[in-house]
């Protein structure tokens, strides 16, 4: 229990205050609306399907505000430079930022849901008492507003309509319909499968966003949610009043009641972070327009291609992410990429694999160029932090890497190189554990090189232990174990040339968490992963496993790379 | 990965789609509105729909296959149907068709208008060429066994593979092995 606290704690605390302020809107806007003396005769007509249309209303009102902030990057940045003084913890929960926003989406999901179906039986039961279906209190209601000098109650207006015409003809109907659609087909877009493996259609039906918060803003400038107005409150008493509707207007203390639409209050929740998503935009349009140089194209093996990039004015952290807009590709899209390079460089690099449209096209752009030539135009936005600026905050880190996910270590690895040759005093870190876990044997390759260096460096600085690496071959066959049996007895790996065996199959994490704690008794390690959501689970449960009540004992801490 | 494959969208927004209209239909059922036969035939289709495209098809190009959970059973049952199944065409269409009674009342207008975009991107996957096929589990192709097997070793162990024991007949000194006895087949 002890461990998950110190894993968890901080971001279960976050989710108990964003769930309880979501509890607390929708129980006060539930009572508001389902005991207010100002409904008494709104409530007659809907019952308490109007409560349970509002109560969602303010909920959604609070989430829609939400959605955006973690998507403002610029804005993360900001508020993780100036957490600087609050620790680890802190910061670390900027990094969820994606899973905060999913989290928000759905529960506006959720509340969309609750909305839409009570202003279903709204329609409808507001449609019926206009046809004189209820009783008499109904149908005196629903004719209020008929003659002038009334005010209505009942925004429907005309004695044979349907509801479906009503929805389509008024502010709120139409808006509500129009949001929904953008926001559904949003959701069934950006599914883990879409956004995966077809990121454009992700990436494009993403931007129907305009539209969601467009409609949004206007929705509820119909007025279309009616109340007694307190004028006529204090003339026309509900409590005497209600049981005599057919003299209404003839008898002294019951004159004909009047009715105003509620305040549209959602344009207050949403403008404040449409605003700043806005100032995003905008920071990223003039980004676009700066001019960005090629420094050095390299295609490695395994259709991986490296692209090192300078840009006047551009500073980097390590494990940081851009996002690259290749206008002769795409003019609209922008793909993020973590860059490989270190602060310590003069340019930046990024490693793009050939997986998709974009990144072939790139790919096969950049391999016809003229020898010597500049490559296409290249926008860069960014750049973005994440967990990984925190690697050397720890005593031990352990670092996993997946597949192409090594990327945000290579920047590391050279970082630290760099701040071993300049005995860096801001460098904690006593020691790097770091795995690769790795599909093919070829990927392999255009990371090795960089491996390599390191491991020499070290060696010749007689800091041998400081580097600790592991390469893990997942997909291996009799071939190579064959092979492997053969060369038994080198120094060096067949696969990298490395020091270091590369090892087949999966790694064993009960051992490894295992051994470093056996190692490093009383630590505090960084787990870093930049892989796959099932290794993530893994290894977060691996580090309560493995991490010690006591404060002196060792102590794994989790953070993971998300895209 | 790479070509975008809109049938894997169009799969979920169909499946969102059936839910949605299921949805509304109880809600029309439920609440006894007006038309509310409509609202049952938005369950019935909504149902339909959701068996329908619960189980996720296969990907046409390289990549990981994400099955839903539990979709096994369905994928069967979907694939029984053969060529009807199997063409995005006849869905695009049926979807069409299916969304068309949805519009007459207010509660399965949503589901309706979903079911019909839904069908469009069916179309889009269609007209490039895509269908559906089952994900199904991979036989295990049993490993057969090498012919070496049945001769009996020519080389005390260890026994390095083979590219490296071939013994080079003009080098005969140089090879890296000589048996001790000499090694026959076994006659019986």
């Amino acid at each position: 229990m002890g461990n998950w606290i110190v894993n968890h704690g901080l971001s279960v605390f976050i989710l108990v205050i964003w769930m309880g302020i979501n509890i607390f809107l929708f129980l006060y806007y539930y009572f508001f609306y389902d005991l207010g003396d100002q409904y008494v005769y709104t409530r007659h007509l809907l019952g308490s399907a109007l409560a349970w249309a509002r109560a969602p209303a303010a909920v959604l009102n609070f989430n829609c505000m939400l959605i955006l902030l973690p998507v403002c990057r610029n804005l993360l940045s900001l508020v993780r430079g100036s957490f600087v003084c609050c620790g680890r913890s802190m910061r670390k929960q900027l990094d969820k930022n994606l899973t905060f926003h999913k989290l928000t989406a759905y529960m506006i999901a959720l509340m969309t849901a609750v909305h839409i179906i009570a202003h279903l039986l709204n329609l409808e039961w507001l449609n019926n008492s206009r046809q004189g279906e209820y009783d008499t209190l109904s149908t005196e209601l629903s004719e209020l507003g008929d003659v002038p000098d009334e005010s209505f109650l009942n925004p429907i207006r005309s004695n044979n309509t349907t509801p479906t015409y009503v929805a389509f003809t008024t502010i709120a109907g139409l808006t509500g319909v129009i949001i929904t659609l953008a926001f559904i087909l949003m959701i069934t877009s950006s599914m883990e499968v879409i956004r995966r493996s077809f990121y454009e259609v992700f990436w494009y039906t993403h931007h129907l966003f305009i539209i969601f918060f467009a409609g949004l803003v206007f929705h509820g400038a119909g007025r279309i949610v009616r109340q007694q107005t307190e004028d006529s409150m204090l003339l026309h008493k509900t409590a005497v009043c209600s049981n005599q509707s057919l003299y209404w207007g003839k008898i002294e203390e019951c004159p004909i009641p009047q009715f105003k639409g509620g305040e549209p209050g959602t344009w207050k929740w949403v403008l404040g972070p449409m605003f700043l998503y806005l100032c995003e935009r905008v920071l990223r349009f003039i980004r676009y327009l700066q001019k960005v140089t090629y420094r050095k194209i390299v295609i490695h093996p395994s259709n991986v291609l490296e692209l090192q990039l300078t840009k006047p004015g551009f500073h980097m952290e390590v494990g940081q992410y851009v996002f690259l807009n290749c206008p002769s590709v795409s003019q609209l899209e922008w793909h993020p990429f973590t860059l490989t390079s270190a602060p310590e460089e003069d340019f930046m690099s990024v490693h793009i694999r050939s997986v998709g449209d974009w990144t072939r096209g790139l790919i096969s752009q950049l391999e016809n160029l003229p020898e010597g030539a500049q490559g296409p135009r290249m926008a860069v936005d960014g750049p973005f932090g994440t967990a990984s600026e925190d690697v050397f905050d720890y005593e031990v880190s352990m670092l996993v890497g997946c597949g192409i996910g090594v990327t945000p270590f290579a920047s590391i690895l050279k970082s630290i190189w760099y701040k071993f040759k300049e005995s860096n005093p801001k460098l904690r870190t006593r020691k790097i554990f770091f795995c690769w876990v790795c599909r093919e044997t070829h990927a392999f390759e255009w990371f090795a090189d960089l491996l390599q260096v390191l491991e020499k460096q070290m060696e010749e600085r007689g800091m041998k232990d400081f580097l600790t690496y592991k390469l893990f071959l997942t997909g291996w066959d009799h071939s190579h174990a064959a092979h492997a049996m053969v060369h038994f007895d080198k120094d060096t790996d067949i696969i990298t040339g490395l020091k270091q065996k590369t090892h087949y199959g999966r790694p064993n994490w009960d051992k490894e968490f295992e051994e470093i704690r056996k190692e490093n008794p009383t630590s505090v390690v960084g787990v870093f992963l930049c892989g796959p959501q099932s290794l993530a689970k893994t290894l977060e449960q691996k580090c309560v496993k493995y991490s010690d009540v006591d404060p002196r004992k060792v102590k794994f801490y989790f953070n993971k790379e998300n895209f | 990965m790479g070509q975008i494959e809109w049938a894997m969208w169009a799969n979920e927004q169909a499946l969102a789609s059936g839910l949605i209209l299921l949805a509304g239909g109880i809600v029309g059922v439920a609440g006894q509105f007006r038309g509310w036969e409509f609202a049952a035939y938005g369950v019935a289709a909504g149902v339909f729909v959701c068996l329908l495209e619960y189980p996720r098809g296969k990907r046409m190009s390289k990549g990981t296959n994400m099955e839903r959970t539990g979709q096994r059973c369905l994928t069967i049952c979907v694939k029984a149907f053969g060529p009807v199944t199997r063409n995005y065409y006849v869905r695009a269409v049926l979807h069409a068709i299916l969304s068309v009674p949805g519009g007459f009342i207010l509660p399965t207008v949503l589901g309706c208008v979903c079911l019909g975009i839904a069908s469009l991107i069916y179309l889009a996957a269609a007209i490039r060429g895509e269908q559906w096929e089952p994900i199904l589990p991979q036989t295990v192709t049993k490993e057969r066994i090498g012919q070496s097997i049945k001769q009996p070793p020519q080389n005390p162990p260890p026994r390095p593979p083979v590219d490296v024991r071939r013994k080079r007949t003009d080098d005969a000194e140089g090879a890296a092995y000589v048996n001790p006895i000499p090694v026959t087949a076994s006659e019986s």
